[in-house]
């Protein structure tokens, strides 16, 4: 999005920041409405099953769902303040909040693997007996589970390999205290990444 | 020409090496697949889709020819749901939904608001590999696995996720293609928000770029609603997911909402840009500024808006309740009024301009021709009643060629024969242009026309064989597709001949006056010597006798 | 035209992120202890509302549209607004069948 400006062979460069971060705005637009589609088939299987999905929820472990809401709360305030230490020129302030962010991110994805494999060996995935057994409702209910958060995962992923990326180029000081917009998309990305989450959670982990 | 603050072109001034003569620091080939010009990257979607298109039109005169009588005349049933399949996969998704915006937004839009390139040009060049990786994943999705899909482009649920074709893949081959579009109008808005010359508020933008600017809001809220849902089909098809299986609690209808929430605004994505470029054509073939300049520009954000609501109007038969059908019903006779708007300032332009009938001009008059007879038919069965008569008849196949293809395909030719001397810097055979496009309108109305009596009459659309009742209208129209097929034939031999060996053309052959007609054709790398400071609005035509200097 | 982003460079103190830190975090706490008071068909629509809260402080602080350009903050206006429409017109469908 925001890579225009480093092209030095390009004849057409010049830089604008403005201009690079109303790119990631639009396409933060688009990711919204990607998910956006993928809630409106949740709101309405719910509505059309509306026990199911509250049987269904029960088996939702809301212990390690609220730790990785809180988990990603946290890397989002540790991004932003990232932003802020490498516009005071504290490069290492800013390198440190970056791992941290990148540190968490980890672990929500951690969290993500051990309860995704319980979900598995309780005989809870697409295809199982067992969850063919449970009815449409909760079939329904784990397909966008599964699907959902899957895809807020591989978001995740796509995040930290974002933060990764600006974060070689602060240390190498490609971005600096005058140059840092490409440290706002990237954080931008992340709150997006949190601000899903933030639906995801009470959707899913919070129906009783 | 108009007074000019600007740059080259006038004879005498020495021109300077243009887009297409620069050294790019790349040979051959890459000069070209490597380029970052929003000029190179026009044309490398220019000529992707142009073979597209033209496979797509060979496969829909094929299936014409498979209905020109009852019974199978030409094809086997299922190789013709394939074909009637990979028609509107490729017309849709690889030539009208890029269309105008990835070829003559890509060129024009630029110079047209005075900056010399988009926001993000390497992103423009990926969207294009995108755009060539999903035609790559439709056309080999023909000739692996379960066969050619069937089942129409519309993908629907439940019979994508069951049919044994290989359906997952061309959903895949869209999903790219939709990335690619997501990509484009993310560029393009952005370009508008930022690079415009200093002086140029939105009100003095032309129309065309109005136009991008409501079609890139389409491209990037609705196009990820169709990825996502493409998405869940293939998983559906892959996983033993069941979003949209009965048997697992899914709702087929639910997939039709998710398809049309982003396919009815897609309509917008083709017909905005074609109703900008017949804005442009307009004005400059009356000499004349445009009637209703704010009403234009408005009316395309009024439609890009007021589209995002009415896709229920697809689904009258589908299921839906009642109450949403005469909701949908209501706000789609609503989009009716900014289109109308729109022809009426079109039609007041040229009231006593001092019209040069050139072909341009015939393209644009064929378009108002087209869309006026497509939305009136789409009138028709946007009412509930009515349409529960016409529904899967070959009248919707008459309407939304109609509107498809006599809109966006009229504009589309109609913008490429306006731009063509600026793109290549040469002159067309002007005559022999106008006889390929009288081709091209006497067999595209022949061809289509006999779709709305039969359709009147009952005829389904998409089936193999019908009722020898049908014969007449089919025959009829079976022909209008040849004529229509050879008129396409010529422009293209026609443009071919004219790009090779046509006469050099001056900077500004139809007098125009927006941004991209005071600079030299074909114009330099960077478009300006100078970027240009606006003081006027876009259409201001000075008196003047002499038309070609 | 392109620098103008540099005339006013905000720079959002720390302790303003810990604020709006604790407060998400107090919120979430709101939200998983209501579903211990089992409100019934109130606890959707409570935990929607504090989501929407918490929303909207991630992108006014987080994401600095209280600080940015206003234009940004009316395109996200603009697209939520959007989106929240067509989830209304999709649920004509389903409330009405």
């Amino acid at each position: 999005m925001s890579d225009h400006s480093a092209s030095p062979a390009h004849a057409h460069v010049h830089r604008d920041d403005t201009g690079s971060k109303l790119g990631m705005w639009f396409f933060i637009f688009t990711e919204i409405l990607l998910f956006g589609a993928l809630f409106i088939v949740y709101s309405v299987y719910r509505f059309k099953n509306q026990d199911a999905f509250h049987a269904a929820a029960l088996n939702l472990d809301t212990v390690i769902g609220t730790i990785n809401t809180v988990i990603l709360l946290v890397s989002s305030a540790t991004i932003a303040m990232a932003i802020s230490a490498l516009q005071q020129k504290n490069k290492r302030l800013a390198i440190i909040l970056m791992i941290a962010t990148l540190a968490l991110a980890g672990g929500f994805l951690v969290n993500k693997y051990f309860e995704w494999g319980a979900k598995f060996h309780h005989g809870l995935y697409p295809g199982a007996e067992h969850l063919v057994s449970l009815g449409p409702g909760q079939n329904q209910f784990f397909f966008l589970y599964f699907f959902m958060t899957g895809l807020h995962a591989f978001h995740v992923i796509v995040g930290m390999g974002f933060i990764i990326f600006v974060m070689r180029q602060v240390m190498r000081d490609q971005l600096t205290f005058d140059n840092y917009t490409r440290l706002e998309n990237a954080g931008l990305y992340w709150h997006l990444v949190d601000l899903i989450w933030i639906y995801l959670f009470p959707l899913f982990y919070l129906i009783h | 020409m108009s007074d000019s603050v600007l740059t080259a072109g006038s004879p005498g001034h020495k021109r300077e090496p243009s887009y297409l003569e620069m050294d790019t620091g790349h040979k051959g080939i890459f000069a070209w697949i490597l380029a970052t010009d929003h000029k190179r990257i026009a044309q490398l979607y220019f000529y992707s889709m142009m073979v597209m298109f033209l496979v797509g039109a060979l496969i829909g005169v094929l299936i014409r020819l498979e209905l020109m009588a009852p019974g199978r005349t030409i094809m086997d049933a299922q190789t013709y749901n394939g074909f009637f399949t990979l028609h509107g996969i490729i017309m849709i998704f690889m030539f009208v939904i890029p269309g105008l915006p990835a070829v003559f937004g890509n060129f024009v839009m630029p110079i047209m608001i005075g900056a010399k390139d988009v926001a993000f040009p390497r992103v423009n060049l990926l969207s294009w590999y995108l755009y060539v990786a999903g035609g790559i994943i439709v056309l080999v999705s023909q000739f692996v696995g379960g066969g050619p899909p069937d089942g129409g482009w519309t993908f629907y649920a439940p019979y994508s996720v069951k049919s044994a074709t290989n359906i997952g893949m061309a959903a895949l081959g869209a999903f790219m293609l939709g990335f690619s579009s997501i990509l484009t109008g993310l560029n393009f808005l952005v370009t508008i928000h930022r690079l415009r010359a200093p002086g140029m508020d939105f009100w003095k933008m032309p129309l065309f770029v109005w136009s991008l600017y409501a079609t890139g809001w389409i491209q990037i809220l609705a196009t990820p609603v169709v990825g996502i849902t493409l998405v869940l089909i293939v998983f559906e098809r892959v996983f033993q997911l069941g979003f949209f299986d009965p048997a697992f609690g899914g709702d087929p209808i639910l997939f039709q909402h998710l398809f049309w929430i982003y396919s009815h605004p897609a309509v917008y994505i083709m017909i905005l840009p074609a109703m900008g470029a017949i804005s442009e054509i307009i004005p400059t073939f009356a000499q004349r500024t445009i009637f209703g300049y704010k009403a234009i520009a408005v009316s395309s954000m009024l439609i890009a808006f007021v589209g995002y609501f009415v896709w229920g109007h697809h689904m009258y038969t589908s299921g839906m309740s009642e109450t949403a059908k005469w909701v949908f019903s209501f706000i789609t006779f609503l989009v009716a009024i900014p289109s109308a708007i729109k022809v009426f300032n079109w039609i007041a332009t040229l009231y006593k301009g001092s019209i040069n009938i050139d072909t341009p001009l015939l393209y644009a008059v064929a378009f108002i021709f087209t869309f006026m007879i497509g939305g009136f038919t789409g009138l028709i069965i946007g009412s509930v009643a009515q349409d529960i008569h016409l529904h899967d008849t070959t009248f919707v196949v008459g309407h939304f060629h109609y509107i498809v293809f006599g809109g966006v395909g009229f504009a589309f030719f109609g913008a490429l024969h306006y731009w063509f001397p600026k793109i290549y810097g040469k002159m067309y055979n002007a005559k022999l242009a106008n006889i390929a496009w009288g081709l091209f309108f006497f067999g595209f109305n022949v061809l289509y026309f006999p779709m709305f009596i039969a359709g009147y009459m009952g005829m389904p659309r998409r089936y193999f064989d019908y009722l020898p009742d049908f014969y007449i209208p089919n025959l009829i129209s079976t022909m209008g597709s040849w004529f229509l097929y050879a008129g396409i034939i010529l422009m293209i031999y026609n443009l071919v001949k004219a790009r090779r060996s046509g006469p050099p053309a001056p900077a500004n052959p139809w007098n125009g006056v927006t941004l991209e007609w005071q600079i030299q054709s074909p114009p330099t790398y960077e478009n300006f010597d100078e970027i240009p400071v606006i003081k006027d609005n876009p259409y201001t035509f000075k008196k003047e006798s002499a038309r070609h200097e | 035209m392109s620098h103008d982003s540099h005339e006013e460079i905000h720079v959002t103190p720390y302790s303003t992120y810990v604020i709006i830190l604790s407060i998400l975090l107090v919120l979430t706490a709101i939200t998983v202890g209501v579903i211990l008071l089992d409100l019934g068909v109130f606890s959707v629509t409570v935990a929607l509302v504090v989501a929407t809260i918490k929303a909207a402080l991630v992108l006014l602080y987080f994401m600095h549209l209280k600080f940015d350009n206003k234009l940004f903050i009316s395109l996200v206006a603009i697209v939520f607004a959007i989106y929240t429409t067509v989830i209304a017109i999709t649920f004509i469908d389903y409330l009405a069948r």
